[in-house]
């Protein structure tokens, strides 16, 4: 019999383990063999062993250690239960790992990037990248992926299960790669990272739990990125954007769950701690000498707080930072939010002619941004019809109902003024 | 491991070439054989007669039907191959990229099954 005490105390040091070094744990059982769907079977049951023996014997000393022991062990038993030619091969592998890393005492490296950098592999589907990361590294399950990403949890189960199958069957390097494919390499884990952090971003009712989680995850994927490469400026960036975005995340309700747009919104609702490091990250960043998007999309973040904090019209600075984001994406939306300043800096006609010439994109005529913005622009413009089938289209294309009231607002105010 | 970079072509691209072209061409992939072969990687490959040469075999019912042409009929097919051996898909990839196919037509990388 085992007090209670004891179980529990197991148990919430298994799930600290679980928080803190799941996909360390991961990184290191599957460096070598590449398989990442074994490692995982396998760390899941040596935290049931875990679970199992550490209520009787006491909590090890280096858990980590410990379950990283019992992992390699339950690895080379699946790998026999799978014996063919090649999985013999990968037992011999993990055998020799077993023997020379069992040492309780030495400090467990971080594999993490390796396995990031396999994650976000230019052959693994630009989709799946994001989900892949945040189950391989932070073991979070199939079904809260799937709803997160508004993709049916079997549909989902099954792009992992296939992009875990490729990193195996093709080939693909769990490593850091060669300085000079780095940065392109790296480009497609923060991108991974960034598609994470909208997920959780949109939250269309602003409840959605696993959205919320999925947020604050992907902050978690970026600072592992950031902390192993310090010297990266645009791995700087992107955690700087995020921490920026999440700062005013509360902000953009108000007490009846209302949309709260950026220039309406209180100063002291934003986390003044997300903040500070945000713009620490920045200026460390902007050190190294090499912008790039996700620099120069935290650098509007920090322009528009700067603005709403101080009351200083700071428009130009914001104009030439969209400058630079456009030249670097040629996107879309960059010349939508461009257009939107232009407005204020230089008249409405010089950013309806900018935004006319953005028109021509297929995808513009399902994004609800560019109505929003050219409905805007309109009103201002004294065109009041126009606008008001620019909002019209923008309230149909909405998902969010927050936002769709807010637009649906905004037209109410325009039909008083006609 | 072991992948086959099967380079896909237009086959009359070659035909309609000039002659010193023509001979670029095929002194490009001389010296592309001989770069996997000076780094160890190389294991084999062949250059495909065009798809006029090819011919298609399938057994249905126990009868046998032979067809004239490609499997698939399409501006691209398969011209040659590359079967090299090299640590992993990174390193295979950018053996793919320097393979004079890979600037006329596409290249597919598919590892041997081990």
């Amino acid at each position: 019999m085992t007090a209670p005490g004891e179980q529990s105390a197991a148990r919430d040091l298994a799930a600290a383990v679980a928080h803190r070094s799941y996909g360390k744990l991961i990184a290191l059982l599957c460096c070598r063999i590449r398989d990442v769907a074994s490692a995982e079977d396998a760390l899941a049951e040596a935290f049931a062993s875990a679970l199992a023996r550490w209520p009787r014997t006491g909590c090890p000393v280096n858990p980590e250690a410990w379950l990283l022991t019992v992992a390699r062990r339950k690895l080379i038993d699946l790998t026999r239960r799978r014996r063919s030619g090649e999985t013999a091969a990968d037992e011999l592998v993990v055998r020799s790992e077993l023997a020379d890393g069992d040492a309780g005492e030495t400090p467990i490296p971080d594999r993490r990037l390796a396995l990031m950098f396999a994650c976000a592999h230019p052959a693994i589907d630009v989709a799946v990248r994001a989900p892949l990361m945040l189950q391989v590294l932070l073991g979070l399950d199939a079904a809260m992926i799937a709803s997160a990403f508004l993709t049916a949890p079997s549909t989902m189960g099954q792009r992992l299960v296939r992009a875990k199958q490729k990193i195996r069957e093709a080939g693909i390097p769990l490593a850091v790669p060669e300085r000079e494919q780095l940065p392109a390499r790296l480009e497609a884990v923060l991108d991974a990272i960034y598609a994470a952090y909208a997920q959780g971003w949109s939250d269309p009712s602003g409840t959605d739990v696993a959205r919320r989680e999925l947020a604050a995850e992907a902050i978690y994927l970026g600072r592992i990125v950031s902390d192993l490469l310090p010297e990266e400026p645009e791995a700087l960036g992107l955690l700087a954007l995020m921490l920026h975005a999440e700062a005013r995340r509360a902000a953009r309700r108000d007490a009846q769950g209302q949309f709260v747009p950026l220039a309406e919104q209180n100063p002291a609702d934003w986390n003044a701690a997300q903040i500070a490091e945000a713009e620490s990250l920045l200026l460390r960043a902007g050190a190294r000498g090499a912008i790039g998007r996700f620099q120069l999309e935290a650098a509007l973040q920090s322009a528009h707080i700067h603005r709403r904090r101080t009351g200083e019209a700071n428009g130009e600075a914001v104009l030439q930072i969209y400058d630079a984001l456009l030249e670097l994406t040629h996107s879309p939306v960059v010349a939508i939010n461009r257009a939107l300043v232009l407005s204020e800096l230089r008249g409405v006609s010089a950013a309806l002619a900018a935004l006319g010439g953005v028109e021509i994109d297929a995808r513009l005529r399902e994004y609800q941004p560019y109505w929003a913005a050219r409905a805007e622009l309109l009103a201002r413009a004294g065109d009041l019809a126009a606008a008001r089938e620019a909002y019209e289209i923008a309230i149909g294309l909405e998902a969010d109902p927050a936002v769709r009231g807010f637009l649906q607002r905004q037209l109410e105010a325009l039909t008083r003024r006609s | 491991m072991q992948y086959l970079l099967m380079i896909y072509s237009n086959p009359d691209a070659f035909g309609k070439m000039p002659p010193a072209q023509q001979q670029q061409g095929i002194a490009a992939y001389q010296a592309y054989t001989e770069a996997l072969k000076q780094a160890r990687v190389y294991v084999g490959s062949n250059r495909l007669r065009p798809t006029s040469d090819a011919t298609t075999v399938k057994v249905a019912d126990g009868k046998s039907q032979v067809l004239d042409g490609p499997f698939i009929d399409s501006k691209e097919q398969l011209a040659g191959y590359f079967l090299i051996e090299v640590p992993n898909l990174d390193a295979a990839l950018s053996w793919a990229a320097r393979c004079p196919g890979a600037s006329h037509g596409t290249i597919e990388v598919r590892p041997i099954w081990q």
